[in-house]
């Protein structure tokens, strides 16, 4: 008989996982019969959690039974993770399915930015290269000086293709890593004042709401460049804006915002920013692996095996209180 | 004891982009030490606008005609061709036989660009007059722009771009797009900008394979004889060569089958390196997957039907138009007129 998964989609997505429909049952609380919904919520012990559909008191309320959430994302932002160590409720994330696929996206969005590819190809879209001549010169990508705020494994990826690129690489992160060798500040605004390019990766958390704040972003300096595919939250968007539209940052490439699908219409006349929506890791492989990865914790779990990509939440010093 | 600090600095010398940039460096020291007026009756005649910076310094540093300045090239050239002793010209004007033939005095042709084939190099040799180019100085920012065209197009940047800043987000999902890491990226061209896209390439986990006139000893990439084979066996395809008789339209209606409705083609060459019409053609139908292109066969005209298409990315031939590199283009272009001019090894000679 197929265990039994809660599955939970309060999120605006339409995504669906076929591969855990054929080896599962889900139990889905939008669909599911009222009389096997209610015989079986008391017992269900696994959640997997769709998108950023919210996981927090309510919702662990409902399921006494519940022993782990699985969630779909590499950031767990949505999913209360004090409340889950509390209550003795394991969490796994979405480990490396997204990795490649977001640094990849970090590295185009900053390309993007610097040579105002996006601005460019919508000038010869509109006809204005017969008309007006030559596109004005943007900047060059090759040697500059990169922060990256968060060196995990997508901030580790990153690295390794801006090097390519002759870029150094410094960073910040809550503290040093044992095997990275690149230059650490322990805060943001000194890595700031000493790169060219911040690319903010990092997880969003009490501790890093607004860690770009506008301190950061003056260090950072009028050509320096933002990139952002972490969470909107990480940066003071209201701040950025106005950074942006006074010409005070150099320029910006956004994957994120704070209220998304929201994106601040004082961005929308800006050529020195390229927005998206985030689709960082939205290609078919990435969501193939992160089914593989779904499917190994559940199992696993079933098994009483080890998780593949659990979360240590005992590690997460801002969650102990 | 000598710290490893000191061999990394004495490595970085020649490996870091410092190193490799030394041609601009000595072109630096050299319009540092030459006093501007020692040149000014020397007459260097520009074809046209292609860097406000790079007139300015002709003007005080040489007699500066401007080819643009008069409605009547012909008869302008006419009556100023004893004068002029240099000619600066770049990828849209340099200096074919007519031009070559109209000044008697004509000694160098120093090229704002690397690509040469606005310029007539048989005419040159014949009557001895010298050429440079701006080699290695815009090799890293035509490499970005081919690995960033490629990203824009797999991942649908630009079209993201717009998909939000047309306000679309609010009501539907953008949907998945195409990985990049890990595809096989075929070169066509290993030359400098050819292996300096392979480089950053390489660091995204993409196999290289490549193309080139002869097997290059030192590149420990696969090398494939034929253009048609090379497309066969890659993901993405990239035009990177010098344009010759022999390399026009190499990306013909074959080699685009070839390449397949998953394949893209990414052009930072020349227009003529592709047959255009058979382009647009395959992108239209759907047997070539996409296209990044920032050069076509009559710029500025760029074949409408392109607008329409979302896996298309086009730029207006913008590969080396940094601010950080004009400087350094210009700056190589004044170097080797004044070296000429002085007597001096030219720095970056082709004839």
């Amino acid at each position: 008989m197929a265990s039994i998964v809660l599955y939970l989609n309060n999120s605006a997505k339409d995504i669906t996982f076929p591969l855990l429909e054929d080896r599962f049952q889900f139990l889905n609380p939008n669909t599911s019969s009222d009389s096997l919904f209610s015989s079986l919520a008391g017992t269900v012990r696994i959640l997997l959690c769709v998108a950023n559909s919210p996981v927090n008191s309510e919702t662990l309320d409902k399921y006494p039974s519940l022993e782990c959430v699985v969630g779909s994302t590499t950031g767990l932002n949505h999913i209360d993770l004090a409340e889950c160590r509390r209550r003795g409720i394991r969490v796994t994330n979405a480990g490396d399915a997204f990795a490649d696929d977001a640094a990849d996206y970090a590295v185009g969005l900053l390309i993007e930015t610097l040579r105002r590819i996006s601005a460019a190809d919508r000038f010869v879209r509109a006809g204005s290269w017969a008309v007006k001549g030559q596109f004005p010169l943007s900047y060059k990508v090759w040697g500059k000086r990169v922060g990256i705020a968060g060196m995990g494994s997508i901030g580790r990826r990153i690295s390794k293709r801006l090097q390519a690129f002759g870029c150094s690489i410094a960073y910040n992160s809550r503290k040093p890593k044992a095997n990275i060798s690149f230059p650490f500040y322990a805060s943001v605004q000194e890595l700031a004042s000493n790169v060219d390019i911040l690319v903010v990766c990092c997880a969003l958390t009490n501790e890093t709401r607004h860690i770009i704040n506008r301190d950061v972003m003056k260090a950072l300096g009028k050509e320096g460049i933002i990139v952002n595919i972490g969470r909107g939250s990480l940066i003071d968007e209201k701040e950025m804006v106005k950074l942006l539209v006074k010409g005070e940052i150099g320029g910006a490439g956004l994957d994120v915002f704070e209220n998304e699908p929201v994106v601040p219409r004082e961005l929308h006349a800006l050529d020195n920013v390229v927005l998206s929506p985030h689709r960082g890791g939205a290609v078919p492989e990435s969501l193939l692996r992160l089914q593989e990865i779904m499917i190994a914790n559940i199992e696993a779990f079933f098994a009483n095996k080890p998780l593949l990509s659990e979360i240590e939440l005992e590690s997460l010093s801002w969650i102990l209180s | 004891m000598r710290s490893s600090s000191f061999f990394h600095r004495r490595r970085r010398k020649f490996s870091s982009p410092q190193g490799r940039n030394q041609n601009l460096h000595r072109a630096l020291r050299i319009l540092s030490v030459v006093s501007p007026k020692l040149m000014e009756n020397k007459g260097v005649l520009m074809t046209c606008p292609m860097s406000s910076y790079l007139e300015e310094q002709l003007q005080k540093r040489f007699r500066l005609l401007k080819l643009w300045d008069s409605q009547m090239k012909a008869d302008f050239l006419k009556q100023n061709s004893q004068l002029i002793s240099a000619v600066v010209g770049n990828t849209v004007l340099g200096a074919d036989s007519e031009l070559i033939d109209s000044l008697p005095n004509l000694e160098i042709v120093s090229s704002y660009s690397v690509g040469l084939d606005k310029i007539d190099l048989v005419k040159c040799k014949e009557r001895g007059i010298r050429v440079t180019n701006t080699p290695d100085v815009l090799t890293d920012d035509v490499a970005d722009l081919a690995i960033g065209l490629a990203l824009a197009t797999l991942r649908k940047i630009s079209v993201a771009d717009g998909f939000l800043r047309n306000g679309l987000w609010k009501n539907s999902d953008f949907g998945l797009t195409t990985k990049f890491s890990g595809k096989s990226v075929g070169i066509i061209g290993l030359g400098r900008i050819g292996s300096a896209i392979a480089k950053r390439a390489k660091a995204f986990g993409c196999p290289i394979g490549y193309h080139s006139r002869s097997r290059k000893p030192n590149a420990n990439y696969k090398y494939y004889s034929s253009v048609i084979d090379l497309a066969a066996n890659c993901q993405i395809l990239v035009v990177a060569c010098a344009l010759t008789d022999e390399t026009r339209h190499i990306v013909n209606r074959e080699v685009i089958d070839a390449l397949g409705p998953k394949g893209i083609l990414i052009n930072i060459g020349r227009g003529p390196h592709v047959d255009e019409p058979e382009l647009v053609s395959a992108l239209v139908e759907g047997r070539l997957g996409g296209a990044g292109l920032d050069v076509y066969e009559n710029e500025p005209e760029i074949p409408e039907k392109l607008f329409q298409l979302q896996n298309v990315v086009l730029l207006s031939h913008v590969g080396s138009d940094t601010v950080e590199t004009c400087k350094a283009m210009a700056d190589l272009v004044l170097a080797n007129l004044e070296a000429h001019f002085l007597g001096k090894p030219l720095l970056t000679p082709v004839v």
